[in-house]
């Protein structure tokens, strides 16, 4: 294993007027590893991520990527340009609306194709083959390459999303509730292929949920978040078997038995 | 040349104030400094609606001079309205001499084509725009685009382009065919048939295109290069024809195709009417004021 985390967390903290979002909160990830983020709505987990994924500006604190070409860099001191670049490379953002993260006029090979373009693809049959194999490996039918994601189903959009995102081999993917929505047995297939891609592909991930199930499943470490404050994090067997936390105590006792 | 018609109104040379034509000028410097980037330029209210060509109208009025010989086409001929009028204004206001003949003109003002007479050094090209941000129909937020520009992330321009081949099997685009200038900027053409775009790539002449309604001036400067976007394994096209003109018998220009009777017979003519009048042999010479 590599001595220097993928991703370095330090106090990062965001406002929004007097409101405190995220306080604090100081983490590494390390490559090859799931963390989840789990704690109830309004917890500030989606605007940590945001502050992780470059998409907001903490008021306080960094966030340093061991980035592969260039070493550790911190992700908000870096500009516009090399953000972007980053995060259409090496980083894959994986939506809970998959509407957000899809170009919904355009076709889903142009979907998938369209960060290949973006550093510079520019053979249509290449394009197109790699779309195709990419749509076989997240169990959508070939025959839907050309088919728009307006007429796909929602399992199949996210589906849809998250081969957008993977197709520039990311070393680090960021997914905001990326089974939220979704019925279970459809939930179940999408587990199922994120494990199988993140194990496959020695991906590193962040991952936000307030199930409790999926992060057992998907996540090596758990952070529980309340209030914007980190209140436990540790691995996810040990904090889901064991809660030390009285909030975490009462969030895994929250699970409805089936 | 004494000419009385420029003092006969209130109007300074060339209709725009000085002011305005200092800005404009400056703007059009910037845009040639920066092959390809849209400059934003404070528009003024013009004798004529948005989109006849207001934008074309103010980068001319701003670098004519009186020894000028101005020529204006739209949609490749001289004698239609929009070409009438506006040349008439510039006689009217400016007092230059105006032609027909692309050779003649030191300067031209176009709307939707490019003279199939090859520029010259010396000649400058004026293009009317009505939509000057190529992204526009992919991107909708302007400080979207802007950045989009200042970044040179144009994925979402290929992405188009994928989208017409998956649909259409080839580059569907035929008029307004994106380019990209000096190997930095994607820029609009303005609507010139895809036909035109090779004839934009390291011209001898000045190519300056104005955005009236948008406020944008960007300019094309002699020899730069001009590519038309495409796949590797589906190179740029332009269109043919199986016909020639019924007029001039030419095989290589632009050709409009026009329908002659109601049962739909159709005959095909040269869209450039100095092109065709030239190789008929007859030129009709000065239009009349």
């Amino acid at each position: 294993m590599s001595t220097v985390p993928l991703l370095q967390a330090r106090d990062v903290t965001k406002h929004f007027g007097g409101r405190i979002a995220c306080r604090d909160v100081s983490f590494d990830l390390w490559p090859g590893e799931v963390l989840g983020v789990v704690g109830e709505s309004g917890s500030g987990k989606t605007t940590l991520l945001n502050c992780l994924a470059g998409r907001m500006t903490p008021d306080a604190g960094s966030v340093g990527y061991a980035s592969a070409p260039s070493g550790v860099v911190d992700i908000h001191g870096l500009s516009e340009a090399r953000r972007r670049l980053l995060t259409r490379t090496e980083w894959g953002f994986v939506n809970q609306d998959a509407r957000e993260g899809l170009r919904m006029g355009v076709s889903a090979g142009a979907n998938i194709g369209e960060r290949l373009m973006a550093i510079g693809a520019r053979h249509y049959g290449d394009i197109r083959g790699v779309a195709a194999d990419w749509l076989d490996q997240v169990e959508i039918e070939p025959d839907r390459l050309d088919d728009r994601p307006t007429t796909f189903s929602g399992g199949m959009r996210q589906r849809l999303q998250i081969a957008r995102n993977l197709v520039s081999n990311p070393r680090l993917v960021f997914m905001d509730e990326p089974t939220g929505g979704l019925d279970v047995s459809v939930q179940a297939r999408i587990l199922d292929l994120l494990r199988g891609l993140v194990t496959n592909l020695n991906l590193s991930a962040v991952l936000v949920t307030h199930d409790l199930g999926v992060a057992r499943l998907l996540t090596h470490r758990l952070m529980v978040m309340q209030g914007g404050r980190v209140v436990e994090d540790g691995l996810t067997d040990q904090v889901l078997d064991d809660p030390r936390h009285a909030y975490t105590q009462m969030l895994v006792s929250s699970i409805l038995p089936v | 040349m004494p000419d009385t018609s420029v003092h006969e109104g209130a109007y300074n040379y060339a209709y725009l104030d000085e002011q305005t034509k200092r800005m404009i000028r400056r703007a059009i410097l910037k845009a040639v400094a920066v092959p390809g980037y849209q400059v934003p330029f404070g528009g003024r209210e013009m004798p004529l609606p948005y989109g006849w060509g207001t934008g074309g109208i103010q980068v001319t009025a701003a670098i004519i001079g009186r020894d000028d010989t101005l020529k204006v086409i739209d949609q490749g001929a001289d004698d239609t309205t929009n070409a009438v009028s506006i040349r008439r204004f510039f006689a009217r206001v400016a007092g230059v001499a105006t032609t027909t003949r692309t050779e003649e003109a030191s300067l031209i003002q176009t709307r939707h084509r490019v003279p199939e007479t090859p520029l010259r050094e010396g000649q400058i090209l004026v293009f009317q725009v009505p939509i000057p941000e190529p992204l526009r129909m992919l991107e909708p937020r302007e400080t979207e685009t802007r950045t989009l520009h200042a970044l040179s992330e144009y994925g979402v321009m290929q992405v188009s382009l994928y989208e017409s081949i998956a649909r259409h099997g080839r580059i569907s685009k035929s008029y307004n065919y994106p380019v990209m200038v000096n190997g930095r900027y994607i820029m609009s053409p303005s609507p010139i048939p895809k036909f035109d775009n090779p004839k934009l790539d390291r011209s001898p002449a000045l190519q300056l295109y104005g955005a009236g309604r948008e406020k944008r001036i960007y300019a094309v400067p002699p020899y730069t290069p001009v590519k038309s976007l495409d796949f590797d394994d589906h190179p740029f096209e332009i269109e043919t024809w199986s016909e020639c003109c019924a007029f001039c018998g030419s095989k290589e220009s632009f050709l409009d195709e026009m329908i002659v009777d109601d049962a739909g017979k159709r005959m095909f003519v040269c869209s450039d009417t100095d092109w065709c009048q030239e190789r008929q042999g007859h030129h009709q010479g000065q239009p009349s004021k």
